[in-house]
């Protein structure tokens, strides 16, 4: 009797499907939700991890030249990055949607390879091609009688490569993202459209952007939170090079924080945009759900 | 364990009263050592450097009682460095762990006192570098033991060729491969000279190459600085980086990269190497790597290299120092077996045959430990390549960020503070003043408490 009460308690949905999503929950818990309470913990303490500090680790940073730098050079990494890999993956997403669905395929999948490659490995091909000394790309440059170009030793071509690879990488999320919104805006909107004599940009503003903006508005979301975040690249390229102008907070941290052995402030490093990204996600999700309200 | 420290002991006898001392011979010990050992070791670049370790640290344990498993840990991804800081904040892992130049700093907090070891190690084989003492003596204790391998100091790598044919330098004859230096031409080797020469295998596309980018090789700066008197901190933890010295050595430094490759400021720990090995180059400063590489890979460049002396600043001759360590961690299992380990990989039998498996590229940090070693004497081509690799001269061995306190020496190197304060100002075209002025703020920084 006891048990078969067990059962049909656990056989209500609410329950089935707590339980269900169980793993997921204790693998955010174990891996997101408590390094990031014992990340605001070492955040708090002094360098030694012997004394409660507060905030003075995060007041510390504000009067570090090379933090604002870091500071700086993240927010336009994030801007310029997530900017054209959306304006690439949105033309790239209208190009595959023009296609004949026949052939759709094949490029879906070839456009997707720089996302699906892990970018620790992908970076290394591309760092071959920069390499300081020996790269391909100016030995291609030099066979064209092109002088070569200090891809990763002079702060503008080492920001420049770090975006490029950047992009190369994530544009692809973009891609599938809004093709997959493309694929669900009702064709008899266009038709509509065309009857009324809407021309191709009249379409594009009026129908398909309307349509997207959530989608949109969340892919730029996510990916502002992952470029911030972005590790491996500039670790795998230039190390923060040269003279620290290609840091992010998260290489930067690792500096702090791990090479040099200062964790606490390597924390507070890899927290303070926390509040940046917290603030912007709920500006874009509150946009997102007032839409789909109206809607 | 009681058992087997009695059956230990009377294995030790045994062995004492044969009178046998061959490389795997127990350490007569005064503590109890048995059971497992764990050993978390920095993995040699030299190929076959460590099997050979592996095999003496096996063979000791067998010949212990204790069952020795060695991991070598490789430094590349800064993969041991990653390791000792989850070992260090998870208090568990390792027994012995590889203390490669600033680790004893950075976990010194971790790592138990080994004073009795050290000094059984000083009075038995004599004293080590002044530069152990600096790296491994923190707070009043000895937080690590000379490590048999993985010590190595630059010394300047020449293409002997190429200095004779452009500069007019014969290295070979400054640099014997033997006692007879000629100290004339030595005392005229001084960074102005360098300057000069480098100057002239620019002109013949052959340059000198070294980083000056935010990687550890960039370490040959700080050596130059220290020829030159330039402290960014001094021994009292004052920030002294807006001083004449340090202006002149910027001034120095403004000259000689106009004759580098503009790429030095991308260099990464292996560019160097490369930069020798393709023939591109004609010196850099580096252990005996580049060499054994390009015995292998390029022999025409590996039988005109020599390894030398730095070049004289106006404070003195100084080759960067790299030394490496082994301490046992605050929360290891076997401490007393690690102490007997540490006391015993200091022999110099163990030493040389390090010396020996790396080709030598592995420094011993005690001093009775250089002589009679034959490896540097014997290695060719050419012959006498690395007889100047350990220093024969006035060079002294110096840590980058000396002379400020470890603690903020370690944050001036790991911050490559130096590095970054000469490109800055040779590649960036910052003025002195702004550049002295961002290092004092860095430098404010990293004396936090």
């Amino acid at each position: 009797m006891k048990i078969n009460n067990l059962f049909i308690w656990l056989k209500q949905k609410p329950r089935i499907a707590f339980f269900m999503c169980l793993p997921l929950i204790l693998m955010v818990a174990c891996l997101i939700i408590y390094p990031f309470f014992y990340s605001i913990f070492l955040a708090t303490l002094n360098k030694a991890e012997t004394k409660f500090v507060g905030f003075a680790n995060f007041l510390f940073l504000f009067k570090r030249e090379t933090f604002w730098l870091v500071v700086q050079q993240s927010i336009f990494f994030a801007l310029v990055a997530v900017f054209f890999k959306a304006l690439i993956g949105f033309i790239a997403a209208h190009s595959i949607n023009a296609i004949p669905s026949k052939g759709q395929r094949k490029w879906r999948g070839m456009l997707l390879i720089p996302w699906v490659i892990p970018p620790a490995l992908s970076t290394l091909g591309w760092w071959w091609l920069f390499e300081p000394t020996y790269s391909a790309l100016n030995w291609l440059l030099e066979k064209l009688s092109i002088d070569a170009i200090p891809w990763l030793s002079e702060t503008f071509w080492a920001r420049f490569s770090i975006i490029l690879v950047n992009i190369w990488v994530g544009a692809p999320f973009f891609l599938i993202m809004y093709l997959a919104a493309l694929k669900s805006i009702p064709e008899d909107l266009y038709e509509a459209a065309s009857i009324d004599g809407a021309n191709y940009w009249q379409k594009l503003f009026f129908i398909t952007l309307p349509m997207m903006k959530n989608i949109i508005s969340i892919t730029i979301l996510f990916s502002i939170i992952v470029t911030f975040a972005n590790f491996d690249i500039v670790r795998v390229l230039t190390r923060g090079g040269p003279i620290d102008t290609t840091h992010l907070f998260a290489t930067y941290a690792f500096r702090v924080g791990i090479e040099s052995g200062d964790i606490p402030l390597g924390a507070a490093v890899s927290l303070f945009m926390f509040p940046v990204l917290a603030v912007l996600s709920f500006i874009i999700l509150r946009n997102v759900r007032k839409r789909t309200n109206e809607v | 364990m009681k058992k087997a420290s009695i059956n230990r002991r009377k294995f030790v006898k045994g062995v004492s009263a044969v009178g046998g001392y061959t490389i795997a011979a127990p350490y007569v010990k005064t503590a109890h050592s048995a059971g497992k050992l764990l050993l978390g070791i920095w993995s040699h670049w030299i190929p076959g450097a460590d099997d050979m370790l592996r095999h003496i640290l096996v063979k000791w344990g067998e010949k212990n009682g204790v069952e020795v498993k060695v991991d070598f840990i490789t430094s590349i991804g800064n993969k041991l460095l990653l390791t000792a800081q989850a070992e260090s904040r998870a208090k568990t892992g390792h027994d012995i762990f590889s203390l490669p130049t600033w680790f004893g700093t950075m976990f010194k907090h971790r790592l138990d006192p080994i004073d009795d070891v050290v000094e059984d190690i000083i009075n038995k084989h004599g004293p080590l570098l002044d530069s152990a003492r600096f790296y491994a003596h923190l707070d009043g204790h000895w937080r690590g033991a000379p490590a048999p391998t993985g010590s190595f100091f630059d010394s300047f790598v020449s293409r002997f060729d190429l200095f004779k044919e452009h500069a007019g330098i014969d290295l070979k004859e400054m640099f014997p491969a033997n006692e007879n230096r000629n100290e004339e031409l030595i005392n005229n080797w001084t960074y102005d000279t360098f300057l000069i020469a480098a100057e002239k295998l620019y002109k013949a596309g052959k340059p000198f190459g070294a980083t000056i980018g935010a990687t550890p090789d960039s370490r040959w700066l700080s050596s130059l600085f220290t020829a030159y008197g330039a402290e960014l901190v001094n021994k009292d933890g004052d920030i002294s980086v807006d001083s004449d010295s340090v202006r002149e050595v910027l001034e120095y430094l403004k000259k000689l990269t106009e004759f580098m490759p503009k790429s030095v400021y991308a260099w990464d720990d292996s560019s160097n190497n490369r930069w020798l090995i393709s023939g591109e180059g004609s010196v850099i400063s580096n252990p005996a790597s580049a060499w054994a590489v390009a015995k292998r890979d390029n022999p025409n460049v590996a039988k005109n290299l020599w390894h030398h002396d730095a070049p004289r600043g106006p404070k003195g001759r100084f080759r960067p120092d790299n030394s490496q360590y082994w301490g046992i961690w605050s929360f290891a299992q076997n401490k007393s077996a690690a102490k007997d380990l540490l006391r015993y990989v200091s022999e110099k039998s163990v030493v040389d045959a390090c010396v020996e498996a790396s080709q030598g590229y592995d420094i011993p940090l005690i001093i009775s430990h250089f002589k009679d070693n034959k490896t540097w004497v014997d290695a060719s081509p050419p012959d006498g390549v690395l007889y100047n690799y350990p220093m024969r001269g006035d060079e002294v061995p110096v840590a980058p960020g000396y002379p400020a306190p470890p603690e903020i020496a370690s944050q001036i190197t790991t911050q490559y503070i130096i590095a970054n304060l000469v490109a800055r100002i040779t590649s960036k075209g910052q003025s002195i003043k702004k550049g002295i002025r961002w290092a004092e703020n860095e430098l404010e920084g990293i004396m936090r408490g």
